[in-house]
Formats: C-alpha cells, sequence, structure tokens
C-alpha cells in the first residue's frame, strides 16, 4: 500500500484573497472540511452552552437567590438541554464521523458529499434559528423571548392555550430543521461504511470505530425520525386545528412523552456509542495492545443498539403505566447493562498486561472507564422503577445524565480532540496545557457532578428556579456551582491549546501515536481525496502489519 | 436496598480492577518493545457476560415484586380517599366522601401499622403535567390532563412532611410547594369538621367583603355560602385555618396577604393571580375580610 497522495495545485498556493478561502468553505463538499465545520461550530455552541449553565448554577447558588427571575431560569434550562444535545454533541458526533470515517475505512470522500454538505447546512441553521427566537419571540403567559418549555417539552406546556409566543415554534422549527439534518448525514454515514470500505476490509476487518459508527447511524434514522415527526405534530396542533397532544380537545400529553423519549432514549446511545468508539481506538494505542475480543464488542455493540430501541418508557415510570409495562422496561432497562457491562471489562482486559502510556487522550479515556462506571451504575439504580419513583425527575437523575453526557461522553470527545488534532491540523498539541485542562475538568467535573446526586437524594427537583432554605440543600449547590469555574477555565485552557498550537505548535508528523489505522498512513492534514492510491488492507490494524512485517496480524485474524 | 448493595459491590470491584491496571501496567524503562498481543479468550468473555445476566435476573426479580405490591389496583374500603388537581401553581384537594374542598396543605390520618388507615389520591390536572411528590411519604406520581392517575400513602409518624411539584409545569414551578399534615386520627376528625362548617359572616368586615364579592376576586376564587364560586383558584372558605399561602411560598400573616393581593409577583412572580389594582383602603378592607375566613 502507497503512503503517497495526489497533491492539488490550488491547496498549495499560498496567497490567495480571504474571501476566496472563506469561499471555499462555505461551498465545500469534501468530508473533512465539512467535518472540522461540524466540530467548529459544535465548539461555538459548547460555550453558549456552557455559559446557560453557569447561569443556571449562579442562580442556585443559595436560596432564595434572585440572580435572574424565574423567566430566564426556565429559558436558560431549555436552551441550555436543546443546545447541549442538538448542537454541540450530535455534530461534534457527526463531525469526527464525517472527518474520520472515509480516512479509516480508505474512502476518498464520503458516499453522498452533496448530501453531506446539506445535511450540514441544515444543523448550522437550525442552531442559528433556535438562537434567532431570542430576537423574536414571545413564551409562556408572562415570559419574555426564548423557548422556555423544557428540553423534552412536555404536552400540553407546548399548546398555544399555555404557549401563546412564537418561542415554542422557534424550538419546532429548529428541531425539525436538524432532524432532516441529522437524518441525512445517517444515512451518508451508514452508506459509506457499506459500500465504500477499501479491498480487503471485509466488516470484520473494519476498525471498530467505523462498527460503532454503522450502529450510531442506524440509531439515528430509527430514533431522530419519529421525533421529527412529532414535531411536525406538533406544528399541526398549533397551527392547523390539530389535536394530537391537545388536552383541551382529547389529545394525549402521553403520546407525545413516547415520541419524545423513544427518540430520548436512543439518542443517549447515538450520544455514547461514538464515545465508545473514540476509546475503543484510542485505548489500544495507548496500552500497545490490539484491542481485546473484537467480535465481541461488536456483538455487544449491537446489542446495545437493539436493546437501546425498547427502554425508553423507563423515562416515564412516574406517569402512571400499567405495572406489567413498568415491569417490561425494567427488565429491558436492565439487561441494557450486560452488553455496556462487556464493552468495559473488554478495555480494561486490553490495558490489562500492556504498556500505558499517559498522554492528554489517554487521560481523558481512563477518566471515562471511571466515571462510565458509575453512571452505568447509577442508571441501573434509576432503570429500578420504585427507585425511580422516588428520585425521577430529581437532581439524582440530572447528576447520572450529566455523568454519562460529560462525564462519559464529552470526556472521550476531548480525547478523541487531542488525538486527532495532529492528524486534522499537522500540529501537535501542547502536552502541558492538555494536562492541565484535563485536571481542571477532572476536578471540575467531580466538585459538580458527584455532589448533585446529594440534593437529589435530599428531595430537590429539577428545573426549579429557586428552593426554599432549611431542607439541606444549600451546602450541595453551593459546591456544585464552585465545580462549574473549574470547568470552565478547563474549557478556557482547552480552547487555548487548541488555538496556540494550530498557529505554533510543531510539526506533528503523519503518524505521531505510532498508531494503527489507516487515517495515520496519509499525510497530515490529508489532502484532498485522501489516498493517491486506494489502499488493500489484509487485517484489522494494517498499519502494525506494515510495521511488524515478521509478526503480522493477519495471521491471528 | 438490595439494588444499591449490588450495585455498590459492583463499584467497588470493577473499581478496584482498574485502579489495579492503570497503576500496574504504565509503560516503565521503555525498552522499545511492543507488549504481547492478546486478541481476546472465550472462556474470560463467557464469564463477563454469564455472570452480569445472572446478576440482572436477580435484581430485575426484587425489582418487579416491589412494582407488584406498590401498584395495588382497589384501595381497601377504610382508605380516606382524596382528589389531588394540580393547577399552575398550586393544588385543590377534595374529599369527595368527605364533602371537604381545601387548597395547597393535605391534612391525613396517622396510619396505625396495626390497623392501617391508607390515604388513596387520586391525581388529576386541570392544565399542565404536574408531579405530586413528598419523598418521605413515597415515590412520585405525575398528574397529567386526560389521565387520572393514583397513588397511596400510609405515614405512620404524625408530623408536617414537606415536598413539591416534580414536574416542570410552567413559570412558578420552583413554588409549587406540598405541605402534607399527618394528624392523630381525633385532630383529623375535628379538621375535618371545622373544614365542614360554612363561611363565617362577619358584619364587621361587610366593606371588604362587598370589595371581593364586586371585583374580579370571585372569577376564580370560591367562599362557600356567598355569590364568589370561582373555580380557577384556591377556595378560600377556611383560608385562615391555612399556615401558608401561595401554595406554601409565604406564610399566612396578614402582612403577606395583603402583599400578596397587591403586588403578586413580590412573592410569586409569573403565577397567574393578577395583581387587584386596588386602592389602600380597599386592600385593607379585604384583608381584613379575608381574615375572618376561619
Amino acid at each position: 500500500m502507497s503512503t503517497d497522495s495526489i497533491t492539488w495545485p490550488h491547496t498549495e498556493t499560498a496567497a490567495y484573497p480571504l474571501v476566496d478561502k472563506l469561499h471555499e468553505w462555505v461551498a465545500t463538499v469534501d468530508h473533512k472540511r465539512l467535518g472540522i465545520l461540524y466540530i467548529i461550530y459544535a465548539l461555538v455552541f459548547l460555550v453558549i452552552g456552557g455559559i446557560e449553565a453557569g447561569i443556571m448554577r449562579i442562580q442556585l447558588i443559595r436560596a432564595h437567590n434572585d440572580f435572574v427571575s424565574p423567566q430566564v431560569f426556565n429559558r436558560m434550562f431549555t436552551m441550555h438541554g436543546t443546545t447541549m444535545i442538538f448542537f454541540v454533541v450530535m455534530p461534534l458526533v457527526f463531525g469526527f464521523a464525517n472527518y474520520l470515517v472515509p480516512l479509516m475505512i480508505g474512502a476518498r470522500d464520503m458516499a453522498f458529499p452533496r448530501l453531506n454538505a446539506f445535511s450540514f447546512w441544515l444543523t448550522a441553521f437550525a442552531g442559528l434559528l433556535l438562537y434567532f427566537s431570542l430576537v423574536g419571540a414571545n413564551g409562556l403567559y408572562g415570559a419574555g423571548n426564548a423557548p422556555d418549555v423544557g428540553w423534552f417539552a412536555y404536552a400540553p406546556l407546548t399548546s398555544r392555550t399555555f404557549s401563546v409566543g412564537h418561542s415554542t415554534d422557534f424550538w419546532t422549527l429548529a428541531l425539525l430543521v436538524s432532524g432532516f439534518g441529522s437524518i441525512g448525514t445517517a444515512i451518508n454515514i451508514l452508506t459509506t461504511i457499506l459500500c465504500m470500505r477499501c479491498p480487503g476490509m471485509s466488516l470484520a476487518k473494519m476498525p471498530l470505530l467505523a462498527w460503532l459508527n454503522l450502529v450510531m447511524a442506524g440509531l439515528v434514522i430509527l430514533a431522530v425520525s419519529p421525533l421529527t415527526a412529532a414535531q411536525l405534530m406538533l406544528v399541526v396542533d398549533r397551527y392547523l386545528g390539530g389535536h394530537f397532544f391537545d388536552t383541551q380537545a382529547g389529545g394525549s400529553a402521553v403520546i407525545w412523552m413516547h415520541f419524545f423519549w423513544v427518540f430520548g432514549h436512543p439518542e443517549v446511545y447515538v450520544l455514547v456509542i461514538p464515545a465508545f468508539a473514540f476509546a475503543s481506538e484510542i485505548i489500544p494505542v495507548f496500552s500497545r495492545k490490539a484491542i481485546f475480543g473484537y467480535p465481541v464488542m461488536v456483538a455487544a455493540t449491537i446489542c446495545i443498539g437493539f436493546i437501546g430501541m425498547s427502554v425508553w418508557a423507563h423515562h416515564m415510570f412516574t406517569v402512571g403505566m400499567s405495572s406489567s409495562a413498568n415491569t417490561f422496561f425494567v427488565l429491558s432497562t436492565m439487561a441494557i447493562a450486560v452488553p455496556t457491562g462487556i464493552k468495559i471489562f473488554n478495555w480494561l482486559a486490553t490495558m490489562w498486561g500492556g504498556k500505558i502510556e499517559f498522554k492528554t487522550p489517554m487521560l481523558f479515556c481512563v477518566a471515562f472507564l471511571f466515571q462510565f462506571l458509575v453512571a452505568g451504575l447509577t442508571g441501573i439504580m434509576l432503570g429500578s422503577a420504585p427507585f425511580n419513583w422516588q428520585l425521577g425527575n430529581s437532581y439524582f437523575v440530572v447528576a447520572h445524565f450529566h455523568y454519562v453526557i460529560v462525564g462519559a461522553i464529552l470526556f472521550t470527545i476531548f480525547g478523541a480532540f487531542y488525538y486527532w488534532f495532529p492528524k486534522m491540523s499537522g500540529k501537535m498539541y501542547s502536552e502541558t496545557l492538555g494536562k492541565l485542562h484535563f485536571w481542571l475538568f477532572l476536578i471540575g467535573f467531580h466538585l459538580t457532578f458527584d455532589f448533585m446526586h446529594i440534593p437529589g437524594l435530599l428531595g430537590m427537583p429539577r428545573r426549579i428556579y429557586t428552593y426554599e432554605p432549611g431542607r439541606g440543600w444549600d451546602v450541595w449547590n453551593l459546591i456544585v456551582t464552585i465545580g462549574v469555574f473549574f470547568q470552565a477555565l478547563g474549557i478556557v485552557v482547552f480552547v487555548a491549546n487548541l488555538v496556540w498550537s494550530y498557529f505554533k505548535g510543531e510539526t506533528a508528523g503523519s503518524d505521531p501515536w505510532d498508531a494503527w489505522t489507516l487515517e495515520w498512513s496519509t499525510p497530515s492534514p490529508p489532502p484532498a481525496y485522501n489516498f493517491a492510491v486506494i489502499p488493500t488492507i489484509k487485517s484489522r490494524r494494517p498499519l502494525w502489519d506494515l510495521k511488524h512485517p515478521a509478526d503480522p496480524d493477519w495471521k491471528y485474524e | 436496598m438490595f439494588v444499591l448493595a449490588v450495585t455498590g459491590a459492583i463499584f467497588a470491584i470493577v473499581f478496584s480492577l482498574l485502579v489495579y491496571a492503570v497503576a500496574k501496567f504504565r509503560r516503565r524503562n521503555d525498552d522499545g518493545r511492543e507488549p504481547p498481543q492478546v486478541y481476546g479468550s472465550n472462556q474470560v468473555e463467557v464469564a463477563w457476560t454469564v455472570i452480569p445476566i445472572l446478576i440482572v435476573v436477580a435484581l430485575f426479580m426484587a425489582t418487579a415484586r416491589v412494582i407488584a405490591i406498590v401498584q395495588k389496583t382497589s384501595p381497601p374500603s377504610n382508605a380516606i380517599e382524596v382528589t389531588a388537581i394540580g393547577h399552575q401553581f398550586w393544588w385543590e384537594y377534595r374529599y369527595p366522601d368527605l364533602g371537604v374542598v381545601t387548597a395547597n396543605e393535605l391534612h391525613v390520618p396517622v396510619s396505625d401499622p396495626a390497623h392501617p388507615s391508607l390515604t388513596f389520591l387520586k391525581l388529576l390536572s386541570a392544565d399542565t403535567d404536574h408531579s405530586f411528590w413528598v419523598p418521605r411519604l413515597g415515590g412520585k406520581t405525575d398528574l397529567i390532563p386526560n389521565h387520572p392517575n393514583s397513588m397511596w400513602i400510609d405515614p405512620h409518624e404524625a408530623g408536617l412532611y414537606l415536598g413539591q411539584c416534580a414536574q416542570y409545569c410552567g413559570t412558578q414551578h420552583a413554588k409549587m410547594l406540598l405541605r402534607v399534615y399527618v394528624q392523630p386520627r381525633e385532630e383529623f376528625d375535628r379538621w375535618i369538621q371545622q373544614q365542614r362548617q360554612p363561611a363565617s359572616i362577619s358584619d364587621v368586615v361587610s366593606e371588604g367583603r362587598r370589595v371581593f364579592e364586586t371585583t374580579a376576586c370571585i372569577n376564580c376564587h370560591a367562599v362557600a355560602g356567598t355569590v364568589a364560586n370561582g373555580r380557577f383558584g384556591p377556595d378560600l372558605t377556611h383560608l385562615m385555618s391555612r399556615e401558608t399561602i401561595a401554595a406554601g411560598a409565604a406564610p399566612n400573616t396578614p402582612e403577606s396577604l395583603r402583599l400578596w393581593i397587591q403586588k403578586p409577583e413580590a412573592i410569586k412572580p409569573g403565577s397567574l393571580m393578577p395583581a387587584m389594582e386596588l386602592n389602600d383602603r380597599e386592600l385593607d378592607a379585604v384583608t381584613a375580610y379575608l381574615e375572618t375566613l376561619r
């Protein structure tokens, strides 16, 4: 196989007008550029969503605080949730998938480059549409602009009776538009992985990242479609006289909950499976060992995908389902712990007997293992319906899902940033700043989300803009808020590191980690169309075979 | 408890394995050689698939039993039945068998373990979704329009139990507080007797009563035996028997009552109680009238 590549004349010329450069980015259909656009776009929204979280935490720092009004607080948690899920983590996941999948399967681009660009711009404009509500909308009675119905927007709060202005419309339409974007990208990823693999790469020889993104894309199609349909139904309710969710005219609030959570829970797996994918690439490289139990890892992922589609109503244990329905969803929820447990054991076994090198990406992945363990166990507790009757919708739940989304997903995404930054930019990041970011964020994360479990156990429900003193919640809320500042500082270091390294960092070379998958066979950053000659591979670790001709992988697989 | 113990044990074991691996297998005095490559092991992987499956089955059995016990279908014959109705942003309680209607402060008799007298709550909503949650009395159950729910409580100790709405229901979700007074049987019966009395009518406050009955107050509030029969807001027939106003957001004192009528957003911004725009004399009169509703 060859590591040469085609060089296109125009990417070599240094001096041409900025406008042309920007135009190239706007009009691009290159999967790598679109991937980077997704990622930068998500980083901007990460900062915005973080500021919203900060405002909420300052308001809750003590009982009866009046930093913001209830109206503003309600907008903050609605916008924070919507932003972080739809305009931060999903674009990050899609961005990395876009960038990495073609490179790792030896393809020159995605299957549908134009659909790819279209999907990105749909998502991008959906985010802008959501925030445009700050300029032109009205919310619940007495409230101002920006959506304030909560990120799961339970009916009938979203009906025109209770949400008179247009803020809910902005929310609905933003999710509708981004839903189409997500489905487009998912179809693209699915097709690319199934149809564009290089010679020799059977399904069983794909890098795990490709496998996991395949499952993720399938889940997006299954999960985002009902959500998008429900948004359309909501628009019909609000403007065309429909009564799907209009309880005053015989509609059902519970149907909305089912629609939302049949999206909402698989969505968790949409986000966490790519996180698993990053860990499955990073942990082996920094332990210097092949992933332990590749076939089982694939099987466990597919299992999670299937079972993940049948657990949604564990978000609804308190809405009064029959005891047999409750029992079923307890079983499916607990069952999902088995494949997830297998994954944790396999990562552990990959590290076992290795020579672990604690570079920044690995640090984030090790922290992910610890935190995902805790998140999984609190998940089992919440999956037990009687437990959930007590703790559902309390701060215990908030702490639990932030443990998943921040402690597991965001941590591995940070790991992925550091791991693939040299590939994307051609420059090495600063290891010192990377480790500083890690420790600041780790401390902040644990201060915030460890202690957030406690007010939940003490009976503090979520989404309250203030609370009464004397319930024993005050001190815990104070600690939780302090943690936020550490996290914010960590993010500042992170962004500074990326910017500084991009301009001043050392040249990284094509393979700084001595890694084994195909993307490291291209120059950093890879040229347009990636591979001059499409590689042919014989095993799951083509670069290992190349580096150890005497002891290649394909003899054992 | 069983669930907690099992998850705790799993946490301890896997956590220590992780710590061990991270500490033991760090790269030291690097000789530049790769460690032995292990691709997997069927025995080990079967083991850590089967053991979790067994744990899950055990946890599931324990949970299913509790669900079956808690989700009883019919109330025992001696249970007190209460209909709780969630409103933006207050609670309405009706005791259909006892002919009592009240708001925000639920009174129930204490239940003797030897002769349990449960309280069955029928949960309805007048507008958006709410959730009834008093942590020390039991789990939460949602109040959803068009979807009647029920739950029961079995309090063994007298006292005041606090809770609050646990499903986001609109702007003032945070100040939709729950107060449950668990009382010895005789005290509870006395309370019921007192609540069944008609509203006290006193000539001293006829000015306040006139203001109350000729302004928008009666659109939403009811005082039994008078022309006031609004149903959107709390029933005020025995307002002064309650310790708090505005769903627990303020103590029931003449000062906060007056402030609540004059400027509700000072206590509960975004609540549906409008500022009544009365002059000082009318305010004093209405407050004095409400003070007589014992």
